[in-house]
């Protein structure tokens, strides 16, 4: 018998002119290939079918909005002044519990020292001013000193001004803030949002994701909003 | 080709008769003596004896003779514990089974430790501190864990290092290279994916500061982050993610990845040290 390659009939599509043994008039795919194919198949269906719904319940969270909308109390009016923060411990998510309570600066909006926000036209502005202690370069905890009126992040130097915009080091956007409103003259603190440098609000971002410039597009926003 | 195969060990072969013995068929009926089972009478005790002993001193190999019957492993457990390894193989050689060592250490403390700890946002630091302060020996099996993880990362890299300085990553090992970089990844990521478990003040902020340093990758980076948290913040199923991908995921992707690294090692075989090379070189020179 010739090597099998050199044969030409090897070539043919019907599995009758090449040899193989009972094979049908006209057909063209071999028993053993279809078994082949369908062992394949209905594998791979069988894993997908466990396979797929796993992964989107580990990817799901991404593609949700994870933020609960809670408004939490942080005092009466007569707490807060237009001239510097105050320091609140809350939780920004409840149920992260003891460890993962972190610090808010509030103060009261200054009219004429706050510059004036895109976001807010034809609007009224914000009516206090609640800015998160989360660096944006990489989230370390930022403190607030009165005495240079900046906020300084402990990690790698990073500085901002009284508004929260950057003044030196790493941060590539302002410290982000969150909603605030006056219930029955009692502050209350709502969802994060992240500003740029001209302090327009964009959803929230991570820490080290850019808001200006041609490096914005290069950080997506989250697909849930 | 039967010449190729080393001898079997003289620990595993069967015992030789002993003088006064008749080789293999005395389980029949009657022993040498022409005692019939009948008449027992004096001897029996003495040769129930002699059995027992003869019965423990056969038993292991009739042991590995039945595995090994059954599973035909003597051939590749023979190659393994008798295989060559290269002239100049010294102690730089041992750090690859110090990291597998490592690993099995951790894995099994880790085993112990899960039996213990909770991963809820308000009751993870209470049971980590109830392992060290009131589970019998949680102490020391929590510090092995601990201090291990520390000693497995020292360990990798060393070995890395060995690898690298004695060019044993080269054709045709590359890659087991390859495959060692993904253990030394998935080691990194047990080390960070871990070091929330605590759950106290340093975990929690470390591990916040960990997942935004890989929130600033372009592109991909948000959603990077909003995988390894489980969502846009940290919250309580951060927690638990870690949990499982630090005693599930991580560990599983390891013990295959290892099983293929020593495959690789058994079937290449090792390096020798460049310098035996070298003087081989000039030996060989001066031959011809």
């Amino acid at each position: 018998m010739a090597p099998p390659s050199k044969s030409p009939k090897r070539k043919s599509r019907y599995t009758a002119d090449r040899g193989v043994a009972g094979a049908f008039e006209g057909e063209t795919m071999t028993r053993r290939g279809v078994m082949t194919g369908g062992a394949l198949l209905y594998g791979g269906i069988a894993s997908a079918a466990f396979g797929l719904p796993a992964l989107g319940f580990a990817l799901g969270p991404m593609f949700e909005d994870g933020t609960p909308d809670v408004w939490q109390d942080v005092g009466v009016e007569a707490d807060f002044t237009a001239e510097t923060y105050v320091p609140k411990v809350t939780n920004v998510v409840a149920d992260v519990g003891e460890a993962g309570k972190t610090t808010i600066y509030v103060r009261k909006l200054d009219p004429e020292r706050d510059s004036k926000s895109k976001s807010d036209k034809g609007k009224e502005p914000l009516p206090y001013v609640a800015i998160s202690t989360r660096c944006a370069h990489l989230g370390c905890p930022v403190r607030y000193i009165q005495a240079s009126e900046r906020f300084a992040c402990p990690c790698h130097g990073g500085i901002y001004d009284f508004e929260g915009k950057v003044d030196g080091g790493p941060p590539v956007r302002p410290l982000d803030r969150f909603y605030t409103r006056v219930v029955n003259g009692r502050v209350e603190i709502g969802e994060r949002f992240s500003v740029n440098s001209e302090l327009e609000r964009f959803s929230p971002r991570d820490p080290s994701s850019h808001l200006d410039g041609l490096w914005q597009y290069l950080y997506p926003a989250r697909p849930s909003t | 080709m039967s010449k190729l195969v080393p001898p079997i060990p003289k620990f595993l072969r069967p015992a030789p008769p002993r003088p006064g013995q008749n080789g293999p068929g005395r389980n029949g009926a009657g022993d040498e003596n022409g005692n019939t089972p009948g008449k027992r009478g004096t001897g029996g005790q003495h040769g129930t004896a002699v059995k027992l002993r003869e019965g423990a001193a056969e038993g292991g190999t009739q042991v590995v003779g039945w595995l090994d019957e059954r599973s035909g492993m003597s051939p590749i457990v023979r190659a393994q514990l008798f295989r060559k390894v290269p002239k100049g193989t010294n102690w730089f050689y041992t750090l690859g089974s110090a990291t597998l060592f490592a690993f099995v250490s951790q894995a099994v403390t880790g085993v112990f430790l899960a039996m213990y700890y909770n991963p809820d946002p308000s009751r993870a630091y209470e049971s980590a501190a109830h392992i060290t302060n009131e589970v019998f020996l949680g102490e020391l099996v929590r510090g092995m864990h601990k201090w291990g993880s520390t000693v497995m990362i020292i360990l990798i890299f060393l070995h890395m290092g060995r690898t690298f300085v004695f060019g044993a990553y080269k054709y045709p090992r590359e890659l087991n290279w390859v495959i060692g970089v993904l253990l030394l990844v998935l080691t990194l990521a047990m080390g960070f994916t871990g070091y929330l478990l605590p759950f106290d003040q340093r975990s929690l902020w470390a591990t916040v500061v960990g997942v935004n340093i890989n929130a600033s990758n372009p592109v991909i980076g948000p959603y990077l982050a909003d995988f390894l948290r489980g969502g846009a913040e940290f919250g309580a199923a951060t927690l638990s993610r870690f949990y499982a991908l630090h005693m599930l995921l991580i560990p599983g992707l390891i013990g295959a990845l290892i099983g293929a690294h020593l495959y690789m090692v058994a079937k290449l075989g090792t390096t020798a040290p460049p310098w035996l090379k070298a003087e081989k070189k000039s030996l060989s020179r001066e031959e011809i």
